[in-house]
């Protein structure tokens, strides 16, 4: 844990830094793929909605008294979907009363069904003519979609006002609305491609992911707002602040990461190793994927997009041009910033590969401030401004008012 | 704002005497356990068969209505199915009562008539005898009866009509002065195409709006519902009371509630021996803003509350104009049957009406669901309704593997805390337990008063809430490491850190609000369920959050374990990563 500690401090002052801005474009190539496959994947193979949607078939049977147990149910259920029919694959059956089964497949086919009552016949021992047939049709009816997508369209509106009126910035809006878009269409082609049952249970899923994701650009712009609230009076870029933002949230981001994926992971575990086919299974699976991608689109595709998309803003134009200056300058007289010789300097070079040498818990040196933190005007003057413990403002005034004469030459003639 | 937690210990203590109390509910509710959903437990079932041959969209239309009266909290999670062209499937977790079945396959086609005559005070149709040997009631609408109609409608008979149990009808305000508003422009006839099979007062062709001599109120009030109404009680046409005299009550079936023209019906329930003629509908439940039960204040008995709107508003206030203060009494009818026929005490303006009679708390309750959510375009057979038990959908090993998984998830969590926060990590674990306890007191809370049941998609909702719920604190943690970077002190760093994590977890758990609260009004079904469940835990996430974790840390920096940066507080100098800790002060 030391080492990921260490890194978590180097990657807060910058010292180490995954360029995630810089790398945009391998990143949205990356999601472009897996866009791609789910696509394909929806379209190729299409969703597998379950019985809620789509109705299907009902079979009664009527069994001697006391004979309608959830072992025989149980029991049932899996011979039904031992039969090999698709549409079977994910019956749903239940006791009625103490005398009674009901199973519930989707669409069959003539032939289907009679091998389904065969399959009932010899586990339970009916008679036959003791199954009943009803078509039954989908719970999950059109008004409740159509509610359901009323209240979600009604949400997005909110939450892109919301966003905006947070963060003051509407282009965030947009990133954070393309990242949810990009995590809820990957695991909608999970599902597809994978051919697990579409349910009730999944919409919640996706609903949570949505919850999830937006939660977690919240978190991440959050830092991005933060970093670069002040870049008129920085040294530094929108680009370079809010891969620093990144960086700095990289180890929060792991961590809630981690912690949301391991209870998910447990479930998806248990389901489909111990239970095979199962709600749990379906439902762990859509929030694994959907929270994993969730993080990722966060920090690799939101907050880019969002440098993108300010990147014709003057000021942080102005912010970029004053960067080349400075890079400029350094690269005119480099020894322009390197640091004069303090009491606690330390007396070797402190390299990235020294670090390792040394066992843990000893003493490191550092130097003492990162040496950009001193004004430029400072250096060589003889005299040696006190350690900065904040970022110093840049300021050319004297504290008082400085004359605004121009030079005589420049003057106009009289 | 930014208030400091002076004192972390009070507001941990407060925050478990909050826990104390929901536990103490809890246990005055009287469950331990939870109630489980339809997949983990099963419940009731109820099958309900249509009447006569409905089209597959109306079976529908009901399905979708009956949905939204058993579960229009969102919370109990019930499913409404279609089966066949004449089955209608609810099936409802845990047991059920019969005002429930009565809520679900009520047909609650509402209406409102004016009384002609009834049997109590028979009006105009006073000539012959009140009830006549004709139990059958079928086509003896004959004209030339030689019935002869009394000229007078307002010469009421002496006997009061309000002799039983019918409160009057209560009115909300009549502050404006009684200025008669004509509505021309009402027209409340929707046509709910009840189907007239076997109408048992034959001859829908009385036109009423043929009979209008004496017009009592309005001008114009040919095309008025209330005037026409009006006009009906005090000349009802000959037929009208021919088929009212041939009738007996109480009557086995209901009869066919034909909006357009007049009906002769029974009372409902303790009333059933009560016989009425009544005027065509003057307003229709189409115009029904809301009902709900309650008890009205000062009174003892429940009553259902009915808002109208629209035209039905207008109708109502010229009714109540024109038969204040009369005998003239006014009839709410259920599925054909007279609920309520209470007079006017005085002008209603505001579309308010009341229903009141004997009813029970859950007997209103029942009613206002019904009323509420709309007519059923359909009706049921009585008969038909059949109820069983059924068991969980899922196989029994479901639940206790979800559960396994959950605790084993649970369990990696905590040690991996332990292992990245160390000292720290303990305020996570606490905070996950806090977390864990006021979750499972308020499923248990709502069960009982919500009827909220936990599916086992419910389940894996709550364990994945675990790690939004985590993520707070991680955000808070970072934040005081980011702090104690920067070169202050850990108490310091607590303070700077949470105004920091606390606006970017106010911010981030805003939207998880949003997103419940919006998806919990307008979707319905199992979304309106999940929005419930996302809402409850982002709120116990914040107060876990505020009251309980906060404080700990605010705690805990008072010892010199943690604000020294022991080796095992998470906060030392090597698993921040720097040199040496500032312990003195800070430059907060």
């Amino acid at each position: 844990m030391g080492k990921f500690s260490r890194l978590g401090n180097d990657l807060y002052n910058g010292k180490r830094s995954i360029d995630f801005i810089g790398r945009r474009w391998t990143w949205y190539a990356v999601s472009g793929v897996l866009l791609l496959v789910s696509l394909l994947g929806l379209g190729v193979k299409g969703l597998d909605m379950g019985i809620e949607f789509v109705g299907g078939a009902e079979y009664k049977v009527s069994l001697p008294a006391d004979e309608a147990t959830q072992e025989t149910a149980d029991e049932v259920r899996d011979a039904v979907a031992a039969t090999g029919i698709d549409a079977a694959q994910q019956p749903v059956v239940t006791t009625s009363g103490d005398s009674g089964l009901i199973v519930q497949v989707k669409p069959v086919t003539t032939g289907e069904s009679k091998r389904i009552k065969d399959t009932i016949v010899e586990t339970t021992g009916v008679d036959p003519g003791e199954i009943s047939v009803q078509e039954i049709g989908p719970s999950w009816g059109q008004e409740i979609a159509k509610r359901s997508a009323i209240g979600l369209a009604v949400f997005l509106v909110l939450v892109v006002l919301f966003i905006w009126a947070y963060f003051r910035e509407w282009k965030m809006s947009v990133a954070a609305i393309v990242a949810l878009l990009h995590d809820i269409l990957i695991t909608i082609g999970v599902y597809a491609l994978s051919g697990f049952e579409v349910t009730p249970a999944t919409v919640t899923g996706l609903l949570t992911i949505l919850g999830f994701s937006l939660y977690d650009t919240v978190v991440v712009f959050d830092k991005v707002r933060e970093n670069t609230r002040n870049l008129a009076e920085s040294r530094t870029t929108y680009a370079k602040a809010a891969n620093l933002a990144v960086n700095q949230t990289l180890v929060r981001s792991i961590n809630t990461s981690i912690v949301a994926l391991i209870p998910v992971g447990a479930i998806l575990y248990v389901g489909a190793v111990q239970l095979g086919a199962s709600t749990l299974k379906d439902l762990a699976l859509a929030l694994f994927v959907g929270m994993a991608v969730g993080a990722y689109s966060s920090i690799f595709i939101a907050t880019p997009l969002v440098v993108q998309l300010k990147a014709n803003e003057t000021y942080v134009q102005q912010a970029e041009k004053r960067d080349r200056a400075r890079l400029k300058a350094l690269a005119a007289d480099p020894y322009a910033t390197v640091p004069v010789f303090t009491d606690d300097m330390p007396v070797r070079e402190d390299d990235a590969e020294a670090e390792g040498d040394l066992e843990e818990g000893a003493p490191v040196s550092q130097p003492p401030a990162p040496a950009q933190q001193r004004s430029a005007d400072a250096a060589n003057r003889g005299r040696i401004a006190p350690q900065a413990r904040g970022p110093v403002k840049e300021s050319r005034s004297a504290g008082r008012q400085q004359p605004s004469r121009q030079s005589k030459s420049k003057r106009e003639k009289k | 704002m930014a208030r400091k937690t002076a004192r972390p210990g009070r507001t941990l203590v407060i925050f478990f005497l909050l826990i104390a109390v929901s536990y103490g509910l809890v246990a005055i509710a009287g469950t331990w356990k939870p109630a489980l959903g339809l997949d983990l437990k099963g419940g009731t079932r109820i099958t309900l068969i249509a009447e006569g041959n409905p089209s597959s969209e109306n079976l529908q239309e009901a399905a979708d209505i009956i949905d939204q009266r058993v579960n229009g909290s969102g919370v109990t999670e019930a499913e409404v199915s279609t089966q066949g062209n004449r089955f209608i499937i609810v099936e409802i977790p845990g047991d059920t009562s019969n005002s429930l079945i009565d809520t679900v396959k009520r047909q609650a086609q509402l209406r409102f008539r004016t009384v002609a005559c009834t049997s109590s005070n028979p009006g105009p149709c006073a000539t012959s005898a009140p009830t006549p040997g004709d139990p059958t009631a079928s086509d003896t609408a004959q004209p030339g009866v030689g019935v002869t109609v009394p000229p007078s409608p307002t010469a009421e008979p002496s006997e009061s009509p309000s002799a039983k149990n019918r409160p009057g009808f209560a009115l909300a305000d009549d502050k404006k002065k009684p200025k008669k508003r004509t509505n021309a422009a009402a027209q409340t006839t929707e046509s709910p195409s009840a189907s007239p099979s076997d109408s048992p007062s034959a001859s829908p062709s009385a036109s009423p709006s043929e009979s209008p001599s004496g017009s009592p109120a309005d001008g114009d009030g040919k095309a008025s519902p209330a005037a026409e109404a009006l006009a009906f009680i005090s000349n009802p046409p000959q037929e009208a009371i021919d088929a009212y005299n041939a009738y007996t009550c109480p009557s086995e079936t209901p009869p066919v509630d034909d909006p357009t023209t007049w009906l002769v019906t029974c009372g409902a329930q303790d009333d059933a021996a009560t016989k009425y003629l009544l005027s065509p509908a003057a307003i229709e439940g189409t115009d029904l803003k809301s009902a709900d039960a309650g008890i009205p204040q000062g009174e003892v008995q429940w009553v259902v509350n009915l808002s109208l709107g629209g035209d039905g508003k207008d109708v109502f206030t010229d009714l109540s104009t024109s038969m204040a203060g009369s005998e003239q009494r006014f009839a709410i009818v259920l599925d054909g049957l007279v609920i309520s026929a209470p007079t006017f005490e005085g002008r209603i303006s505001d579309g308010n009406a009341r229903i009141s009679g004997n009813f029970t708390s859950s007997s209103a309750k029942s009613l206002a669901t019904s009323l509420k959510f709309g007519a059923l375009p359909i009706s049921f057979e009585k008969d038909g309704t059949s109820v069983d038990q059924i068991g969980a959908s899922l196989a029994g090993d479901q639940l206790s593997a979800g559960i396994t998984a959950g605790i084993i998830g649970l369990l990696l969590v905590m040690l991996y805390c332990l292992l990245y926060y160390r000292g720290l990590g303990l305020v996570v674990i606490a905070s996950l337990i806090v977390a864990a306890a006021i979750t499972y007191s308020v499923v248990l809370l709502l069960g009982e008063t919500a009827g909220f049941t936990l599916t086992l998609p419910g389940i894996a909702g709550l364990i994945v809430a675990v790690g939004i719920t985590a993520d707070s604190f991680i955000v808070y943690f970072e934040r005081i490491r980011d702090e104690m970077r920067d070169g202050k002190s850990m108490r310091v760093a607590v303070e700077a850190g949470w105004r920091r994590a606390r606006n970017t977890c106010l911010a981030a758990d805003a939207v998880s609000l949003l997103a419940a609260v919006v998806l919990y009004i307008f979707a319905a079904g199992v979304v309106k369920g999940f929005a419930f469940a996302l809402g409850i835990s982002t709120l116990i996430d914040l107060a876990v959050f505020f009251w309980f974790t906060h404080p700990s840390v605010a705690l805990l920096g008072r010892y010199r374990f943690f604000n020294r940066g022991h080796k095992l507080s998470g906060l030392s100098a090597e698993t921040l990563g720097v040199d040496r800790i500032n312990t003195v002060g800070g430059t907060a």
